[in-house]
């Protein structure tokens, strides 16, 4: 059944990240996504996280297709004006992509390569117009295409960011633009997440709640401070530091991913997981969570 | 120099609500010398607010507006005039709008864009920017430019990276979206937050035609030319 369906049936459903190679090697990639397949709906497919250079989302996304999973593109401002973004859309229809995450980007002073010329042509909220444009059949200058395409466009939102107003309106535009999904950033305070979920509720879109497993304390204290949107309660820093072995952070680690799941899957239609590179953690912290 | 030209009439009037009255203020530096912030395009703007309903509680020629301190002593002076409006118009240059916006808290439109700065922000450069992006937004952000006080120059709020009014791309930075979040919650307009605004035409943000490099509105050297 394709992630659409599931969304439109009701179902509670399982995204994951699958993060391009640094480099042209897309075996262990693809290896990642085999295994996690049995257990999650779609892949969301990173553009340049974090502003490091990687293979383009596009091209993972295609073969992730190829392979007969679903895919899901995302795609940033950052790097691309109104026509290369178009262009990009496009291309992707063609090879097979059928949902598109539309997103901000991150600045690129966050990444590898700082000294590259930030676009940001459109921001997330007309790059949904743009994917809206292209399903009617025209292109954002009002142009009529050979043939529209008919993705089903997500948009992203800071769930547990504060003051939450300003995102919520942002949002709510993105909704009435045709956003059909959110996905959110990794959520930590459940308590933050259900206040948002519950002022979310009017747009009357399905919302799939953002998880990243913690590594370490250090890793925890590092995304707090560098990662652009992610705030890691101190409380969970501390239990982190708690455990002593590697054995003991991968079981402390899923045990509190499988809390964060349980306390707010009554209020969101999904799980959107971020593994950063712990794939195998994945099926152990669903299971913890009663999924 | 800073190089600023009219907006359409019909923008200006849109900003206003029905019998909105309005204060003007123009400057006497840059915008002077352009002509869109002489006495004579005040006196016309006037004519037309009053044509379509919106009284003008005063008017003020303020020279070079960019200098907060001295826009806060002149319109002191005037606070009756001021206070009475509903709505302040600028006529300026990006950098002058702001200053007005930072001075008043009173929702402030701009009635020229801006099209070029030449070398300079401003004569009494502070912290307002001006992008010269050629379809000056303040109006609708409250006076803060979202392309000069948002890294990303975003236009329909924050990104995911701004946190307790934050920016992602330094520490200690204000996010842009946030002041201008705050800024319509003071003024009473956040009905003005996240509204769709289709994307920018950056012909007017990166490239200066040359008819308009050979007119006066280009730069003072220019004058003699035409």
């Amino acid at each position: 059944m394709r992630f659409r369906d599931r969304l439109a049936n009701g179902d509670f459903v399982i995204t994951c990240e699958a993060g391009p190679p640094k480099g042209a090697d897309v075996g262990p990639a693809l290896e990642a996504v085999r295994r996690l397949a049995p257990h999650v709906h779609a892949f969301n497919v990173t553009d340049l996280q974090s502003s490091v250079l990687r293979m383009s989302s596009w091209a993972l996304c295609a073969l992730i297709a190829r392979e007969g999973y679903e895919p899901i593109l995302q795609l940033t401002c950052r790097d691309r004006n109104r026509l290369a973004l178009q262009a990009d859309l496009l291309g992707a229809w063609a090879l097979g992509i059928e949902n598109v995450l539309a997103l901000t980007g991150d600045y690129p002073t966050l990444g590898d390569h700082p000294d590259a010329l930030p676009v940001f042509d459109l921001d997330s909220v007309q790059l949904i117009a743009a994917v809206a444009a292209l399903n009617s059949g025209r292109d954002l200058a009002g142009n009529e295409l050979e043939g529209e395409t008919d993705f089903l466009v997500g948009a992203v939102v800071n769930a547990t960011t504060d003051p939450l107003e300003p995102h919520l309106a942002k949002l709510r535009l993105k909704v009435e633009l045709g956003a059909s999904f959110v996905q959110t950033q990794a959520v930590y305070d459940p308590e933050a997440f259900v206040r948002f979920a519950r002022a979310a509720e009017s747009l009357g879109v399905p919302i799939l709640a953002g998880i990243i497993p913690l590594k370490s304390a250090k890793m925890a204290r590092f995304m707090d401070e560098h990662i652009a949107g992610i705030k890691v309660p101190e409380e969970i820093i501390h239990e982190m530091e708690g455990a002593k072995t590697p054995e003991e952070r991968r079981k402390r680690s899923v045990e509190i991913c499988a809390r964060i799941i349980r306390a707010v899957k009554p209020y969101c239609q999904g799980i959107h997981l971020m593994p950063m590179g712990w794939e195998d953690l994945v099926p152990e912290i669903l299971e913890l969570a009663g999924i | 120099m800073l190089v600023t030209e009219l907006k359409p009439r019909e923008e200006i009037l849109g900003y206003l609500r029905d019998g909105e009255r309005a204060f003007l203020v123009s400057c006497g530096g840059c915008a002077e010398v352009c002509e869109t912030g002489d006495e004579k395009a005040i006196r016309e703007l006037g004519l037309v607010l009053e044509e379509a309903g919106h009284p003008v509680t005063g008017t003020a020629v303020i020279p070079f507006l960019c200098n907060k301190a001295l826009v806060g002593i002149r319109l002191s002076r005037l606070r009756d005039a001021v206070e009475g409006a509903d709505v302040l118009l600028v006529a300026s240059c990006g950098v002058g709008v702001q200053a007005v916006a930072a001075v008043v808290p009173k929702p402030v439109c701009p009635v020229a864009n801006t099209i070029s700065y030449g070398t300079f922000q401003g004569i009494w450069p502070a912290e307002e920017r001006c992008a010269r992006c050629g379809d000056c937004v303040l109006a609708y952000t409250g006076g803060i430019c979202p392309l000069t006080a948002c890294p990303k120059g975003l236009l329909h709020g924050p990104c995911g990276g701004s946190y307790r009014g934050e920016c992602e791309v330094e520490p200690g930075r204000p996010c842009g979206w946030h002041r201008i979040y705050e800024r319509l919650a003071e003024i009473g307009r956040l009905d003005l937050f996240a509204q769709y605004r289709p994307p920018k035409d950056r012909r007017r943000q990166y490239d200066v035609p040359l008819s308009r490099r050979r007119s006066t509105f280009w730069a003072l050297e220019y004058t003699e030319e035409v």
